[in-house]
């Protein structure tokens, strides 16, 4: 059965974050004021054929360990439905 | 001779340069294709700068699963000296040849000037030519050249004299930590670092100051060190 995987990537916390603080500084200078804590990632979906929800989840983990998240960098949650 | 493989990926654009830098230093340089398994027995593998995979996802991350990164890997845990300069310093973090991670530099722009650095370990297949605290002017060319790790890790290098070259004060054009602009591993057999010193390898183009790098491999001696097999 096919899963959709939602992969969500966020630098790790305490990483300097350059292209967060960019993006905070903008919405300053548009006026939103309230906005802070900002950080930029990165959103990966795919498709998992797998046997099980808990094998897609398992499956998409060992994807992100493996290749699209950098654990000494990034860290990364996952959603997954049928 | 010493003999040199420079890797070529898709989306590489040092790799001349930095064949041309290993051949007048005196080695014999040749290149492999990513998708060889082949280093042709190459005492000394480099991976040249560029933007292989287009930096897809992240800078490196798609280049260490090639099929030449499986034959770099052997190479590099049976001895064999490697280099990674700029992407290639990338792809070894991505590999985890070496410790740590490249990440965008912290004033978001490209850095793409020649700046001072300064040479911190000698006793490397790469350096070797270069006298302990030697400064130098290199270009640096590249968007994710932060140089980051763990607290542990950045202590564990500098106690064991890891920091191959250190961005001179004043002069780190990305934010790395501590101003670390190249490391290695510990017996000093794979080094990384973001500099082009292929790019200041000849005085046609403006400076030889990095000679110095292709000068040490040319005359390195590889000693044990078992040669790569296919």
């Amino acid at each position: 059965m096919k899963y959709r995987v939602h992969v969500r990537i966020v630098p790790r916390a305490g990483l300097l974050d350059p292209q967060g603080q960019a993006v905070e500084h903008a919405l300053g200078v548009l006026g939103f004021t309230g906005a802070g804590d900002v950080r930029v990632g990165k959103a990966i979906e795919l498709a998992v054929d797998a046997g099980s929800q808990d094998a897609a989840e398992a499956a998409a983990r060992q994807m992100c360990e493996r290749l699209l998240a950098n654990p000494v960098t990034e860290d990364f949650s996952l959603t997954v439905e049928a | 001779m010493l003999r040199v493989a420079v890797v070529r990926f898709p989306g590489s654009n040092c790799d001349w340069d930095a064949y041309h830098a290993v051949a007048r230093a005196g080695a014999a340089a040749s290149f492999v294709w990513h998708r060889d398994t082949d280093l042709q027995q190459a005492d000394v593998v480099i991976l040249p700068g560029g933007f292989s995979y287009g930096d897809y996802l992240r800078s490196g991350a798609i280049a260490r699963f090639s099929p030449v990164m499986q034959a770099v890997q052997r190479h590099a845990a049976a001895g064999g000296a490697v280099l990674g300069i700029c992407n290639g310093f990338q792809i070894l973090c991505e590999a985890q040849l070496l410790p740590g991670a490249l990440v965008r530099n912290n004033r978001l722009t490209f850095a793409s000037r020649p700046v001072w650095v300064r040479v911190e370990r000698t006793d490397t297949f790469c350096t070797s030519a270069y006298a302990r605290g030697t400064e130098m002017r290199i270009p640096v060319a590249h968007g994710d050249g932060c140089y980051v790790a763990d607290a542990d890790t950045i202590t564990l290098l500098e106690a064991e004299g890891r920091v191959v070259l250190r961005y001179v004060r004043g002069e780190n054009p990305n934010g790395s930590v501590a101003d670390i602009a190249g490391v290695s591993n510990a017996a000093g057999t794979i080094v990384g670092f973001m500099p082009h010193p292929e790019r200041y390898a000849d005085p046609l183009t403006g400076s030889d100051a990095g000679a110095g790098f292709f000068r040490s491999i040319a005359a390195w001696l590889p000693g044990g060190a078992a040669r790569s097999t296919p």
